[in-house]
């Protein structure tokens, strides 16, 4: 067991999996020779060679389009889209064929892919490389996504996610990449996607969040525990499948909910979450539904006043869950 | 016709299918107009292009990504017509997508061929994408993306083109240009007069054949196949021809060209030139011709038969194969 950052966690894993698995290729814009504009790749291709992980050209429909194709045809394929903002040339690639491939085809192919992405804000990236785009995916069927919070989970995830054999998006929040460290086990080991974990015990309100925003609600907890206010923590983990379960199982505990993300408000996950507790848990609640998130402007300033006051902080979650506490 | 290699056993296999291919797309028109089959697109016109290139390849085991036009393609590289038929009438068992897509969208594991979807060019970084496992893996396989010129319009064929010319990759980039992307003609497509042209700008070689002689076909195709198994890397085949027909059922042709460019088209037919070529060098007897007919008959009336008869999927389906 050693301490690492996020970061750390999964290069550790990617290496781990190349080792263990031959048929698993990494390629992206200068994740080889550079290791990645964010090191997260650094090291590999000296180990694994050029073959295994490749520098791939600029274009990201090209590199989606090829996985799929390479998937198809037995390699375990983890592209990595250098930041989340650039997937968009790809989308086509993502939503209509690799989510769409076992579907259109009967269940005669499958498409065994995983696509890192860097996302999220507070890094002064500013419209193009700060974005927090889930939403987008999480509307697809036949995608499965995921975000870690926690060095820990980002090893266990990630190996899940290269053994899943559906595509599964993979999204790594920056500001996580060198600030967040915790212990992580040298053995391999896997945390089921579409399982969220419960990171801390409440009862008096519950803030159901995934990604960064777990650690700013953890903050967030411990201030409000000196003022008497007990709060629970759901991590997601993944936001499609979402565990419904146990969504509805913290809801109906504390009867107040506070759904937290980055993304901007409108269509987020947060919709989604409340939706699922007003149709199945309303009875249960003491307080209405309350949702913290990104406001809804197309994207994050760069400009430091504007881009603090887009983000989400831990101040903020604590001030909203005082008022939902209140109510 | 060329002067070829192609053993006369291999040239009345290649004519078998061409004819079989227009046999069944005739039968798709008329289940079609009869009200018995809701759209149809046909391969009408480009049968050399496509059971020429087919036969080049190590059929089944070489991957194939096609577009909505190959009906005579999958047909040469192992789809049975019961299967087709099936596709055309969304059945349960269409082995395609079990009815989930519309007709020729095809796709079979079977024989290598990737399924596909409607936005054009996608298959082009597919075939990139297989190739480069087989690079990899060293599996000894080659994939072929077939597609209109009209889709080498979108930037998804110039990355598959240049991410295959990069990597030196086992590909084979196959234009099927017959002049029209539904109502639009090429020359509103692109500056340049060939699909070819665009090979140089990414380090490989442009090939134009006569995509009406299959055996000019096979023979470019041949070549590229070797070529991409040495390692050279990819090529860019353009095949000219011509289709006959409206771009889909629910399409009329008048509206945009002339009954004069199609005539003359048609004396070029590839399926009664190279019935004339195998008739006229002794590679098919006119017994043999006439036995294939029918069996061409028979095979046509089976698989129509068939399909009808086929059950269509259970609601109760709708919701599988989401996900694994």
């Amino acid at each position: 067991m050693a301490v690492m950052t996020y970061l750390e966690a999964i290069r550790e894993t990617l290496r781990q999996e190349l080792r263990r698995d031959n048929r698993i290729i990494i390629y992206g814009e200068d994740v080889g020779v550079r290791g990645g504009v964010f090191r997260v790749t650094e090291g590999l291709q000296a180990e694994f060679g050029e073959e295994r992980v490749i520098d791939s050209p600029l274009a990201e429909a090209a590199i989606i389009g090829t996985a799929i194709g390479a998937a198809v045809n037995g390699l375990r394929p983890v592209p990595e889209i250098q930041f989340a903002d650039f997937i968009f040339p790809a989308i086509n690639q993502i939503v209509q064929e690799a989510a769409r491939i076992r579907y259109r085809s009967n269940g005669d192919f499958g498409v065994p892919l995983v696509i890192r992405a860097p996302f999220g804000g507070g890094v002064h990236g500013a419209l193009y490389h700060s974005q927090s785009v889930e939403a987008f995916f999480a509307h697809v069927p036949g995608l499965k996504v995921v975000i870690p919070a926690t060095p820990y989970d980002a090893k266990g995830l990630l190996a899940s996610a290269i053994q899943d054999e559906d595509p599964v998006l993979y999204f790594e929040h920056k500001a996580a990449y060198r600030s967040l460290k915790g212990e992580v086990p040298d053995e391999r080991y896997l945390i089921p996607i579409g399982k969220a974990d419960l990171k801390r015990e409440g009862k008096d309100l519950s803030i159901i969040t995934y990604g960064l925003m777990v650690s700013y609600a953890q903050r967030a907890a411990e201030t409000l525990d000196k003022e008497g206010i007990s709060v629970e923590i759901l991590d997601l983990r993944t936001i499609r499948p979402l565990d419904v379960e146990a969504i509805l199982d913290t809801a109906k505990k504390t009867g107040r909910v506070l759904v937290v993300h980055e993304d901007n408000l409108t269509g987020g996950i947060g919709g989604e979450v409340s939706a699922l507790i007003a149709e199945h848990a309303l009875f249960y609640l003491d307080a209405p539904i309350m949702r913290l998130a990104g406001p809804d402007v197309p994207a994050m300033p760069y400009s430091p006043p504007l881009e603090h006051a887009f983000m989400v902080t831990p101040d903020k979650i604590a001030e909203a869950a005082r008022k939902l506490a209140k109510f | 016709m060329a002067d070829n290699s192609v053993t006369p056993e291999l040239q009345k296999d290649i004519y078998y299918h061409m004819a079989l291919a227009r046999a069944l797309d005739d039968r798709m028109w008329i289940l079609n107009r009869q009200g018995r089959a809701p759209v149809v697109y046909s391969s009408n016109g480009h049968e050399a292009a496509q059971v020429g290139s087919a036969f080049a390849l190590n059929r089944g085991e070489d991957w194939i990504v096609p577009y909505y036009r190959d009906l005579a393609l999958v047909l040469a590289y192992g789809m049975t017509p019961r299967e087709i038929m099936l596709h055309l009438l969304g059945k349960a068992d269409d082995p395609n997508s079990g009815g989930r897509q519309m007709p020729a969208h095809w796709g079979l594991k079977r024989r290598h061929i990737l399924t596909t979807g409607s936005v054009v060019a996608t298959q082009d970084i597919h075939a990139a994408g297989l190739a480069l496992a087989s690079k990899i893996l060293k599996d000894g396989r080659v994939s072929v993306a077939y597609f209109g010129e009209g889709s080498t319009s979108q930037g998804e064929f110039h990355e598959a083109l240049n991410f295959a010319a990069v990597h030196k990759l086992p590909v084979i980039f196959f234009n099927e240009n017959n002049g029209y992307a539904i109502s639009v003609p090429a020359r509103k497509q692109m500056a340049v007069m060939d699909v070819a042209a665009r090979a140089s700008g990414y380090g490989m070689p442009g090939v134009i054949v006569d995509g009406n002689d299959p055996l000019k076909v096979y023979e470019v195709t041949r070549q590229a196949r070797e070529r991409a198994l040495a390692g050279e890397g990819p090529t860019l085949i353009e095949a000219k021809t011509y289709r006959f027909v409206p771009h889909s059922s629910d399409d009329d042709d008048r509206a945009y060209r002339s009954r004069e460019e199609v005539a003359e088209w048609k004396k070029r037919d590839p399926l009664t030139t190279f019935e004339k070529y195998v008739l006229e060098n002794q590679i098919l007897s006119a017994d043999e011709h006439a036995a294939m007919q029918k069996k061409i008959k028979e095979t046509v009336n089976d698989a129509t038969d068939f399909a009808e008869k086929a059950a269509l999927p259970d609601p109760s389906t709708l919701e599988l194969h989401v996900y694994h």
